[in-house]
């Protein structure tokens, strides 16, 4: 089971019923390949760090919206494809989860099991033990540590 | 870590401070949690490197991450001119 985070921007000039219709839209499409949403999150409206351009206008300001799937994988490829297709969307991201999640969750298992190294903010000797806390963990997950970079 | 750098540049060795995600146990860092990446990307929207913001090895790298792809979602600019 991967989770995935879709997010995607919608034009400001869209209204919600458009956006709401959209996530349907989306959520069907994942659901008839097996998956589902688990979480819909409507950011909603806010300035963009920079003027997106789409022909022909330019918006300053846009709708965010994020979905969070559970699934194999199959339904990412067409979901985007409507995005891409739909002229409502301007922009998306598709983040796959589970792995970053897993990887918390180990450390912080670890870090309750070891009862708290090095938490402590402290200086000069305090980087000794956060070097320990490293390998640790450097050790254990080096397969997934390179995964990361 | 502190001194033994071959020459010592006066200055830069004072912020050998902890790593902010290693001290407040963040493990995964969101690219949508602009509040907390703005602190990394000073007036010219750059990423700050490592040695000046103290940060970790590993937490740098999910830092960039995390900035490279709030700017695709247009949370942070790539740069401010």
């Amino acid at each position: 089971m991967r989770t995935y985070e879709l997010l995607f921007i919608v034009a400001p000039t869209e209204t919600d019923e458009t956006v709401e219709a959209l996530i349907e839209q989306l959520r069907t499409v994942a659901t008839e390949r097996g998956s589902t949403v688990t979480k819909v999150d409507k950011m909603g409206r806010r300035r963009l760090a920079y003027p997106i351009r789409k022909s022909p206008t330019t918006f300053t300001d846009a709708n965010y919206v994020v979905l969070t799937i559970e699934g194999s994988g199959v339904e990412i490829a067409e979901l985007e494809r409507r995005l891409r297709v739909s002229d409502a969307v301007i922009r998306y991201l598709t983040v796959r989860i589970d792995e970053d999640l897993k990887r918390a969750e180990k450390f912080k298992t670890k870090r309750q099991a070891k009862g708290r190294p090095a938490g402590t903010h402290r200086r000069g000797r305090g980087h000794a033990s956060e070097a320990e806390v490293f390998t640790d963990a450097e050790d254990s997950s080096a397969a997934e540590e390179e995964e990361v970079s | 870590m502190p001194a033994p750098r071959g020459k010592r540049k006066g200055g830069f060795i004072r912020r050998r401070r902890v790593c902010r995600f290693c001290a407040e146990k963040i493990d995964y860092i969101d690219y949508k949690n602009v509040k907390l990446l703005e602190s990394f990307i000073p007036e010219r929207g750059k990423i700050i490197p490592r040695r000046i913001s103290g940060t970790c090895a590993m937490h740098q790298r999910m830092l960039a991450e995390a900035v490279k792809r709030a700017r695709n979602a247009a949370f942070l600019p790539y740069t401010t001119d």
